[in-house]
């Protein structure tokens, strides 16, 4: 089966400057492919490149060279953008018009009679959870109610494949939730994700490949529990009622105790200590366990780590 | 070219447009000024049926072109600097369709509000010619409610069909306040393009010569659907003479038009 998302050395210069326009390399030779049914995080520093790369996928800009292909076919192709749904980062639509209107007349874009375009747009906005508001002018609407009808109108047509830029940005917590249920649930249905972020958290939690991109070139690519996780590098242990004669013994045994409140304490065992002989050993002293947890690197280290192993956060002149 | 989706753009943006607030207050103060020009017919004696066709007709320019401008230029460049228009670029739309259907859309909503005026000038000229006696209408050249000024009505919406496409052309190369600037300024100086015409009789066989007359050439003559002052005279407006300025009309909105659909589908969209 083919890629559902493919880029083959993309690249994208702009010209900076009026006077003396100069290249700037937003993009440079930009080769991945996500396979169908991934949800694939696309992550970076600010400036790094996600956006360009989701516009070069979209259309929005052409590539200076390479090439991009959505479900085998070149991006652009109208019977492509029938399979896709786009949210834009920080996405804006008419102030004048109601979250139905908006929702209705993306759907009648395509083709679907009128009925079926007030059905999709009913549903949709009830699953993002702006039912109540749906005829409410846009303008009276907050960001994160913008942001959740963005995230409907890119679902106006049951994608095949929907690119996500930033699909967290100006949401509160609870939205985030809803937004990651919502994710995991068109997963389930077999929709590729393609969702370019900075909050390494929500990439953690949903992703089953990362790339990661720098300066405008890709620094790694590849499933998150080959990048991050993977080893164990020691484990946390949460537990209240220590004596105080036994923690003053940890330190020269090389376990770091940390007082977190009332009467609780964190423990970090190096790698290769198992933590079962040291709560049995507390729990006997009279302690109580409250938690265990392995250490592992996280996506942020592996994150870090490329973004400096690229040189630069910042795509370069020519 | 899909003729349904050209529809479907055409009707959001009319929506859009006369939910706007500008339209609103520009045609609550036209009728505002056609309510005062009533008011100052009331102490001119005989002449206030002639102020308030005189009046109306340039009302109605005014603001259809102020409506045209504004919002043409927000057509494009406002949806691009707010980049609503990126969620439209993504679905089966072609970057032609997104132009012309936005076209369409406020020359219906120009349209629509050209004809509420019409409508209101009309009625206004109406009640007056009915609280006068009939002597008194022999002394018109006219009769208040002419028909024949709806020729004049005609050119000023083929005018601001214009105007929109000129909009429209800059609004997708030019930021909106410089859009609005170059539209306006291409608008006055079409209204004086005939000027350059007598202006190479003046200049000889100068090299400005070629520089005037090429502007001639280029600059929409903006006076040539202005017959205001024809109808409120109840001079003839010769058929041949509508046909021509629309035919004019007609090749400069298309060249317009593609040119915008030309630089709108090669630019991007940073």
């Amino acid at each position: 089966m083919s890629a559902a998302i493919e880029t083959d050395e993309l690249t994208k210069d702009y010209k900076v400057g009026f006077w003396r326009p100069r290249p700037y390399r937003a993009l440079d030779r930009l080769t991945l492919a996500v396979e169908p049914g991934e949800v694939f995080g696309f992550l970076g520093p600010n400036g790094a490149g996600k956006t360009t790369t989701l516009k070069l996928l979209m259309q929005l800009v052409f590539p200076t060279s390479g090439r991009a292909a959505i479900l085998g076919q070149p991006v652009g192709d109208l019977e492509v953008r029938r399979r896709i749904g786009y949210l834009p980062e920080n996405p804006y639509f008419y102030d004048n018009l109601t979250a139905e209107e908006v929702l209705t007349y993306f759907a009648s874009l395509f083709g679907y009679a009128p009925a079926d375009c007030r059905a999709r747009a009913g549903r949709l906005l009830d699953e993002v959870g702006l039912g109540a508001e749906r005829r409410l002018q846009l303008r009276k609407y907050s960001k994160g109610m913008i942001q959740r009808v963005g995230i409907a109108q890119a679902l106006i047509n049951d994608p095949d494949v929907i690119f996500l830029d930033e699909p967290m940005s100006g949401l509160d917590p609870l939205g985030r939730r809803d937004v990651r249920a919502l994710i995991l649930k068109l997963r389930d249905r077999g929709t590729t994700i393609f969702f370019s972020s900075h909050i390494l958290s929500d990439a953690e939690s949903l992703c089953s490949r990362v790339a990661i991109v720098a300066g405008g070139r890709l620094a790694t690519v590849g499933r998150l529990q080959d990048m991050a996780g993977v080893e164990i590098r020691g484990w946390e242990i949460v537990m209240t009622g220590v004596p105080a004669s036994l923690l003053a013994t940890l330190d020269n045994r090389g376990i770091r105790a940390t007082s977190v409140a009332e009467g609780r304490y964190t423990f970090e065992l190096p790698a290769g200590a198992r933590p079962e002989p040291f709560v049995a050993e507390l729990s006997a002293s009279g302690a109580a366990l409250l938690s265990v947890s392995p250490l592992h690197t996280t996506l942020e280290e592996v994150f870090v780590q490329q973004v400096a192993k690229a040189g630069s956060a910042r795509p370069g002149a020519l | 070219m899909n003729v349904a989706t050209l529809r479907r753009i055409a009707f959001a943006v009319f929506r859009e447009s006369v939910r706007d607030r500008v339209p609103y207050s520009l045609v609550g103060f036209a009728l505002l000024v056609m309510g005062a020009s009533y008011l100052i017919g009331q102490v001119t004696a005989g002449q206030d049926v002639k102020i308030i066709k005189d009046l109306g007709l340039a009302a109605m320019s005014i603001f259809g072109l102020f409506i045209a401008v504004f919002i043409g230029i927000g057509l494009v460049s406002k949806e691009l600097e707010r980049r609503s228009i990126y969620s439209l670029i993504a679905k089966p739309v072609r970057r032609s369709e997104l132009i012309l259907g936005k076209y369409a859309g406020l020359v219906f909503t120009i349209a629509v509000n050209v004809a509420v005026m019409t409508a209101v000038w009309y009625l206004v000229l109406g009640y007056m010619s009915w609280m006068e006696t009939e002597a008194f209408k022999q002394s018109w050249e006219a009769p208040a409610t002419d028909p024949r000024m709806l020729v004049a009505v005609y050119l000023i919406v083929i005018q601001l069909m214009l105007v929109i496409a000129i909009a429209l052309f800059f609004s997708t190369f030019a930021e909106p306040l410089w859009a609005a600037v170059f539209t306006l300024a291409l608008y006055v100086a079409g209204h004086f393009s005939a000027d350059l015409k007598h202006f190479e009789v003046v200049v000889g066989d100068s090299p400005l010569r070629f520089i005037t007359t090429g502007l001639y050439y280029l600059l929409p003559n903006m006076a040539m659907f202005d017959v205001k002052n024809a109808v409120v005279h109840a001079q003839p407006v010769p058929p041949a003479y509508v046909g021509v300025a629309t035919a004019y009309g007609a090749c400069y909105i298309v060249a317009l038009v593609a040119a915008a659909v030309w630089i709108f589908g090669r630019r991007d969209f940073k």
